[in-house]
């Protein structure tokens, strides 16, 4: 006769972990894809101004940077606090800017070296004398196309 | 497997940056050959609209002092002068094609925004920013009328057509010590 085993004490069955790996797969998939490489390691801080008319730098390959702030702490000592420009990965003159761009751009593809764009990245208590001098720089190395980079404004 | 895996998501998670790049773009005008002489071009007075920022952030549009905010709404104005006042710039008839037709438009104008070696970079950004926005929402309305969509979702032609409506001058003079300290 058959009889109806009752195991009072039943035991959680062990978590099924076999498909584990692919969900951790799919999260390592999404981040390899969303993630940016930091292009430099900044030397300046800054906050971004705000602006509400912005448009999205298309090719990452075809800006480059300019960055303008107070050094950070542990180069203060060294330079001061006032505003310094940064260019790659060390701080830089005014004087070569002209030289950085004409390098850049003679390193890109014939057919992209019009289309650059340099992204100016200041802090926005930076006073205007320092930024006009970079403007007056990217002109004479004919870099017309910028870009103030600036966050999106929610309100005034 | 799982560990690999776990290792290089954490990789991962750690040097992500999920930074977009926006800004406001602008274009910078082509500099002067050094063998050229610099001409003062004789912009008539009304077709001029100056944009004066000191070294306190005040704004002076015109010879009057301003705030930020009404700054769009005064240069919409100028820019299309829809009652040809004499104040605002002189308008042009041209004849743009279908479905345009013969528009009048001030052709000659120039928005000069100055600033002062001491106004703040968010200062003058605001500045740039409601002078663009001037014009987006001008070419947007003509978009409108004309197309019933959207300025951005036009092809691109378009745009440029709408451009030519609106031709955006905004010029920008070297800094200059405006008083203040």
């Amino acid at each position: 006769m058959a009889k109806i085993r009752r195991n009072d004490k039943r035991e959680m069955p062990a978590l099924n972990t076999s498909s584990l790996p692919d969900i951790i797969f799919m999260l390592l998939f999404f981040f390899m894809s969303v993630t940016s490489m930091k292009e430099v390691s900044l030397k300046v801080q800054f906050t971004n101004p705000q602006a509400t008319e912005l448009t999205k730098l298309e090719k990452k390959s075809l800006v480059r940077y300019i960055y303008v702030g107070t050094p950070t702490s542990e180069f203060r000592k060294q330079y001061g606090a006032e505003s310094r420009i940064q260019l790659d990965d060390a701080f830089a003159d005014k004087r070569e800017i002209g030289d950085y761009i004409i390098n850049e751009r003679s390193a890109m593809k014939e057919q992209d070296q019009g289309l650059m764009t340099v992204s100016i990245k200041a802090d926005k208590e930076t006073r205007m004398g320092i930024i006009a001098d970079i403007k007056q720089e990217l002109r004479r190395a004919y870099a017309l196309k910028i870009s103030y980079a600036a966050t999106q404004r929610t309100s005034y | 497997m799982a560990d690999i895996s776990f290792l290089l998501l954490i990789f991962f998670l750690v040097t992500t940056s999920m930074d977009v790049n926006q800004g406001l773009a602008r274009r910078l005008p082509a500099p002067i050959p050094p063998d050229q002489k610099v001409e003062d071009t004789d912009i008539n007075k009304r077709n001029l609209m100056v944009v004066k920022i000191n070294s306190m952030n005040q704004l002076m549009v015109q010879g009057q002092l301003m705030d930020v905010k009404q700054l769009r709404e005064e240069a919409k104005k100028f820019i299309k002068n829809e009652n040809d006042d004499t104040w605002y710039p002189k308008l042009f008839e041209e004849d743009f094609g279908a479905p345009f037709g013969v528009l009048k438009y001030t052709k000659e104008h120039v928005i000069s925004v100055q600033n002062d070696v001491d106004t703040q970079y968010q200062a003058y950004l605001n500045v740039q920013n409601e002078l663009v926005a001037a014009y987006n929402e001008l070419r947007d309305e003509c978009a409108r009328k004309y197309f019933h969509t959207a300025y951005n979702d036009l092809d691109e032609d378009t745009q440029k057509r709408i451009q030519k409506i609106y031709p955006q001058k905004i010029s920008e003079a070297e800094p200059k010590n405006y008083g203040g300290n």
